[in-house]
C-alpha cells in the first residue's frame, strides 16, 4: 500500500490489522508519535489526516491510501521547530513529553478548528467566531491526556501561539 | 580521571551557587532535552531499534482470567503453531507484577496466582499483530481457590509490616494515658482508594542480546536498582547486563522496579536469537505493574480548649499481595508536623489479591495528609478557631518526635504568605454561606509537609579543551527537570554558558546515582555535579598556583589575581576529567530535614448534581533553593494536578468476586484532563536550606501533592457544610451527604 507522510510518498506492505499508529512507529520509524492506551482514549498518538485532527490508534492503516498525513516530524525538527513545538518549549508545556508530541498536533488542529468556528462544549454561542479563551482550550485539548499534568503551561502555550497568529 | 568526595557531615555554607557569578542558577530556562521532546526526536525506550533493519520481534503477554489459584497447565500448542509466532514464554519464573523497588528481585509467578490480569506467559511472533492474536490462543488451566480482594474483608487478619520506608509503629509519651484525659477528643476514621500511577507511557522495553551480553533499553526511574533486579531474575551476573533509559515517559513511582515485561523480552530475546520489543497494554499496566494501596486510617487528637495538642495519633490499615510487605506510610508526616507529648503512629498490613502495592508519587503523604488534614479542618471547625490559627498553636520548635532541630522550617511563614494572597482574611466562617447561581462556593487550606530524603550519588563531570563540558551519571529525568538542572549546577560552577554543558543520563555503564524517587533526585545527583565541579577548580587552581577560593570562573574564563584567562588555553588541550561522589552524612542525620508548603483552594459545588469544580488553588513552598523555577513549578503544578485527581474523581474499583481492575484503562480511571484544572498558583518562598546538601536544596516534586487534597476537601465543607471522608469525593458522596442531613434535620 502506499502512505504519503509529511508529503513523502511510502511504499508499504503491511499485515492489513495494523493499525496508522502502529504503521508509524514499527514500520516507518516515526516514533514521534505516541501510543498510550491504543484505545483513543489519551491522545497521545494524534496525527494529522487532511489537515484534521485524527487519533492515529483508532484507525487502520489500509484507510489512508489517498490521505496526507502529517505526524510531529513533520511540523519541525530541532533548529526549525514550528510555532507551536518553540511556544511548548517556552512555556514548559511538558515533562516527561511523552505526550507533548500528540498535545502539539492537536493543538495545531484545533486552532484550524476555532479559525473555521466549530464551536465546543464551552463556546457561549453556536455559530459565530470563536474567541479562545482559557476555558475554551482547556476543553478543545481535554482529548489529550498530560499525567505529569503541564495543562496550565498548555493553554499558556497554545493561547500565545493564537494571539501572536502565528500557526 | 581523578575523584572528588563531599561527605556531609556539616552545613556548608555560602557557596559559588550563592555568588552566582555566571548567573544561571536557579533561572526558569528551558528544558536542556526540549527540543528533542517537541519535536518527537526524543526516543523512549519501545522505539530503540526502530526501524534498523535488526530484525526485531515483537512480545504480547499472556495475563490470568482468575484473581487467585494455582496455574495446572499452560498449553500453547495452538499459538506456536500460527504462522509468524516464534517462541513462547511459560517458565513460571517469571514476574507475577513489578518489583517493588526494595526487592533484590521480583517475586516470580511460581505456579501462583495471587492477584487478576497477572502475567502467566508471552508470546513472541515477527510483528505485533500476530503476536496480540496468537496470545488469545494460549490456554492456561487452573485451579482457582477463595481470594480475599477487599480490603475490609482482610482487616482482620493484618499484621504488623515491621520496618519499612520507616517503622511501622513509632511512639512517645502513653498516647492512651494522655487522650484519656484531654478535654477534647476527636477522633475520626478516612478512607482512601487504590489509585493508579497511570504515567502515559506503557511499560516497555527493548532487549538484545549480544551473545551473554544483554542490553535492555528501558523506561525505568532507579537504573542502578533495575539492573539488579533484571541480572536476579535472569540468573546471571549485574555486569553482563547495560540498561538504557535517557528517556522516561513519566514514572510517578510505577516504574520504580523492574517490571515483566523486560524479564519476560530478555528471556525471550535469548531463545529466539533476535532483539525482542514488548510493551504493555494499557489495561495490562493497570493490572500486572503496581497501584497505591487503598487506606483506612484513624485520627486521634487530644487537646484543650485552645486547640493546643497534648495526644496525637494516627493508625493506617493498608493492604498488599500475599508475600509483599511494603506499606503505605501514611503516618509519616504526623511524626513530626505537629507537637503534642504522647504520640502514637501505626501502620498494620492486610493480605490481599491484588497486584503489588508499593511507592506513588509521595508515598506515605499523599493519603497520610488527606486524612490528616482534614481532621485538623474538622478539629478548627469544631473549637471555632481559624483553621491556620490552629495549626500555629501547634507548631513545634524542634522535631516533637526525638529532639532534634529542624534543618529549617518555614510552614508558618508559607501559611501566612498564602493567607495573604489568597485572600483568607474574606473566607466565611461558616460553611454553605456563598451562592453563584447553582454553585456553592468555598474555600479551604491545609498543610503541606514532605520529608526531605538524600542518598549517594556519583557524576563524571568533563572540562573539555574546547571549553565545553560533559555530565555523564547513570540518573534519570523522568520529566522532572535532570537534564536541565544538572546542566545548570555545572554551568554556574565551571562559569560556562549553559549551552556548553551536555549531560548523558540514564545508561548504566556511567557513574551511579540514586535514581528519581522520593525527591531525591535533584539534590543527590546535583550535589555530585557540585561535587565534581569542585574536583575540577581545584585542579584549574592548581595550574595557576592559587587557592580555589581565590578563583573566579565566568563565561569560559578564569579569573585570579586579577588575570583573566580563558579556559581554552589554560587547558591547552589537555581535559580534565573529575568524578564527583556525594555522600550524606551527619548534617543529614543531626538535624530534622522536610520542605514545607501551605495550600489554598477556591471550589464550586453544584448544589444539584454534586459536583465539585476546583475554581482556584495555590501552593506556596518553601524547599530550600529552587534549582530551575521553570521546572519547579511545573512539577508543582503536576503535584496539584495530582491531588485535584486523588480527591475528585481516581479510584481503582476492584470487582469484589474475581479481583478484576474493573476500571483498567484512561477511560474509566479518571486522571485530571485538561479542562478539570483551573490556571494555578505556585509561589516559592526564599529559602536555603544548608544542612540539607550543598546545593542548599530540598525535594520539591512531591511536596505540591502532599495535603494538597484535604485543602480541596476542606474547601467542599467550607461549600456545602458537608464533612466528606471517604475519599474520592465523587458527586454521589456529596449528594449522599445532603440526603443524610435533610434526613437528620
Ligand atoms: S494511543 Fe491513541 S488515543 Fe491513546
Ligand atoms: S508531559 Fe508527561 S504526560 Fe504530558
Amino acid at each position: 500500500m502506499r502512505l504519503t507522510i509529511n508529503g513523502v510518498g511510502q511504499e508499504l506492505d503491511l499485515d492489513i490489522r495494523t493499525s496508522l499508529l502502529d504503521a508509524l512507529r514499527d514500520h516507518l520509524a516515526l516514533t514521534g508519535t505516541k501510543k498510550g492506551c491504543d484505545h483513543g482514549q489519551c491522545g497521545a498518538c494524534t496525527v494529522l489526516i487532511n489537515g484534521r485532527r485524527v487519533n492515529s490508534c483508532l484507525t487502520l492503516a489500509v484507510m489512508h491510501e489517498d490521505d496526507e498525513i502529517t505526524t510531529i516530524e513533520g511540523l519541525g525538527q530541532p533548529g526549525n521547530l514550528h510555532p507551536m513545538q518553540e511556544s511548548f518549549l517556552q512555556h514548559d508545556g511538558f515533562q516527561c513529553g511523552y505526550c507533548t508530541p500528540g498535545q502539539i498536533v492537536s493543538a495545531v488542529g484545533m486552532l484550524d478548528e476555532a479559525k473555521k468556528g466549530w464551536p465546543s462544549h464551552a463556546s457561549k454561542d453556536l455559530d459565530g467566531t470563536v474567541s479562545l479563551d482559557n476555558a475554551e482550550i482547556s476543553e478543545r485539548m481535554s482529548g489529550n491526556i498530560c499525567r505529569c499534568s503541564a495543562y496550565p503551561n498548555i493553554v499558556d502555550a497554545i493561547r500565545d501561539v493564537n494571539e501572536k497568529g502565528a500557526a | 580521571m581523578s575523584e572528588h568526595t563531599i561527605q556531609m557531615d556539616k552545613p556548608i555554607g555560602e557557596t559559588r551557587l550563592d555568588r552566582r557569578v555566571q548567573d544561571v542558577i536557579g533561572k526558569g530556562v528551558a528544558r536542556h532535552e526540549g527540543p528533542l521532546k517537541v519535536s518527537g526526536r526524543a526516543t523512549y525506550a519501545y522505539e530503540n531499534l526502530a526501524g534498523d533493519g535488526k530484525n526485531v520481534a515483537y512480545g504480547f503477554i499472556v495475563t490470568s482470567t482468575i484473581g487467585a489459584g494455582k496455574i495446572k497447565r499452560i498449553d500453547a500448542v495452538a499459538a506456536l503453531g500460527k504462522a509468524g509466532v516464534l517462541h513462547v514464554v511459560t517458565d513460571s519464573d517469571g514476574p507475577r507484577a513489578s518489583a517493588d523497588p526494595g526487592d533484590k528481585k521480583p517475586t516470580a509467578i511460581n505456579g501462583q496466582i495471587t492477584h487478576y490480569g497477572q502475567p502467566v506467559a508471552l508470546v513472541v511472533a515477527e510483528s505485533f499483530e500476530t503476536a496480540r492474536d496468537a496470545a488469545k490462543l494460549v490456554t492456561v488451566e487452573y485451579e482457582p481457590t477463595e481470594g480475599t480482594y477487599a480490603l475490609e474483608d482482610a482487616q482482620d487478619k493484618a499484621f504488623d509490616p515491621g520496618q519499612g520506608v520507616m517503622p511501622s509503629i513509632v511512639k512517645k509519651g502513653d498516647f492512651d494515658k494522655g487522650f484519656a484525659a484531654a478535654e477534647i477528643k476527636f477522633d475520626q476514621t478516612y478512607t482512601t482508594t487504590s489509585q493508579s500511577h497511570s504515567a502515559m507511557e506503557p511499560h516497555a522495553c527493548v532487549a538484545e542480546w549480544n551473545g551473554d551480553e544483554l542490553t535492555l533499553y528501558g523506561c525505568y526511574q532507579l537504573v542502578s536498582t533495575n539492573v539488579g533486579q533484571l541480572a536476579a531474575a535472569l540468573g546471571i551476573d549485574k555486569s553482563h547486563i547495560r540498561m538504557v533509559n535517557p528517556y522516561i515517559g513519566g514514572g510517578f513511582g510505577g516504574k520504580l522496579g523492574i517490571g515483566p515485561e523486560s524479564v519476560f523480552a530478555a528471556k525471550a530475546a535469548k531463545v529466539v536469537g533476535r532483539p525482542v520489543k514488548l510493551a504493555l497494554t494499557r489495561q495490562q499496566v493497570y493490572q500486572d505493574t503496581s497501584r497505591r494501596t487503598d487506606t483506612i486510617q484513624r485520627i486521634r487528637i487530644g487537646c484543650d480548649r485552645n486547640g493546643v495538642i497534648n495526644a496525637i495519633s494516627h493508625d493506617t490499615l493498608c493492604g498488599n499481595t500475599p508475600g509483599d510487605t511494603v506499606f503505605e506510610p501514611a503516618g509519616i508526616s504526623t511524626v513530626f508536623l505537629y507537637d503534642g507529648e504522647n504520640r502514637l503512629i501505626t501502620h498494620r498490613l492486610a493480605e490481599v489479591n491484588v497486584v503489588l502495592a508499593s511507592a506513588m508519587r509521595a508515598p506515605g503523604e499523599a493519603v497520610g495528609m488527606l486524612a490528616l488534614e482534614n481532621a485538623m479542618d474538622e478539629l478548627a471547625e469544631q473549637l471555632g478557631i481559624d483553621p491556620i490559627e490552629l495549626r500555629k498553636r501547634n507548631e513545634p520548635k524542634v522535631d516533637p518526635q526525638d529532639g532534634k532541630p529542624f534543618s529549617s522550617r518555614m510552614l508558618v511563614e508559607c501559611m501566612e504568605e498564602g493567607a495573604k494572597r489568597f485572600g483568607w482574611a474574606d473566607r466565611s466562617k461558616v460553611p454553605g454561606a456563598r451562592r453563584e447561581g447553582e454553585w456553592l462556593i468555598g474555600t479551604g487550606m491545609a498543610a503541606a509537609s514532605r520529608k526531605n530524603l538524600l542518598q549517594k550519588a556519583s557524576a563524571k563531570v568533563e572540562l573539555r579543551p574546547d571549553g565545553s563540558a560533559t555530565i555523564e551519571t547513570d540518573m534519570t529525568d523522568i520529566g522532572t527537570g535532570t537534564y536541565t538542572i544538572l546542566s545548570q549546577i555545572a554551568a554556574e560552577m565551571l562559569g560556562l554558558p549553559l549551552d556548553k554543558v551536555a549531560v548523558t543520563l540514564g545508561d548504566s555503564d556511567l557513574p551511579q546515582a540514586p535514581g528519581s524517587g522520593g525527591s531525591w533526585g535533584a539534590n543527590s545527583s546535583g550535589s555530585s555535579v557540585y561535587a565534581a565541579c569542585e574536583g575540577i577548580i581545584e585542579k584549574i587552581a592548581a595550574k595557576l598556583g592559587v587557592e580555589p577560593a581565590g578563583l573566579t570562573l565566568k563565561d569560559g574564563t578564569v579569573i585570579a589575581d586579577n588575570k583573566q584567562t580563558a579556559l581554552t588555553e589554560l587547558l591547552a588541550g589537555e581535559p580534565i576529567t573529575v568524578t564527583g561522589t556525594f555522600k550524606p552524612g551527619d548534617a543529614f542525620k543531626g538535624t530534622h530535614q522536610a520542605s514545607y508548603g501551605a495550600h489554598f483552594c477556591e471550589v464550586a459545588v453544584n448544589a444539584v448534581t454534586g459536583e465539585t469544580r476546583v475554581r482556584r488553588l495555590m501552593t506556596v513552598a518553601a524547599a530550600g533553593r529552587i534549582l530551575n523555577e521553570k521546572t519547579a513549578t511545573s512539577q508543582s503544578y503536576g503535584g496539584q494536578i495530582f491531588g485535584i485527581g486523588a480527591t475528585l474523581t481516581e479510584e481503582l474499583v476492584v470487582d469484589p468476586r474475581t479481583g478484576l481492575i474493573v476500571n483498567h484503562d484512561l477511560a474509566e480511571y479518571h486522571v485530571p484532563v485538561n479542562a478539570d484544572v483551573p490556571q494555578l498558583e505556585v509561589v516559592f518562598l526564599d529559602e536555603r536550606d544548608h544542612a540539607a546538601s550543598p546545593l542548599a536544596s530540598k525535594g520539591i516534586g512531591e511536596l505540591a501533592l502532599s495535603g494538597v487534597g484535604a485543602a480541596i476537601s476542606n474547601a467542599i465543607h467550607n461549600a456545602t457544610g458537608i464533612r466528606l471522608r471517604d475519599y474520592p469525593m465523587t458527586l454521589d458522596k456529596v449528594l449522599a451527604g445532603w440526603a443524610a442531613g435533610k434526613q437528620a434535620a
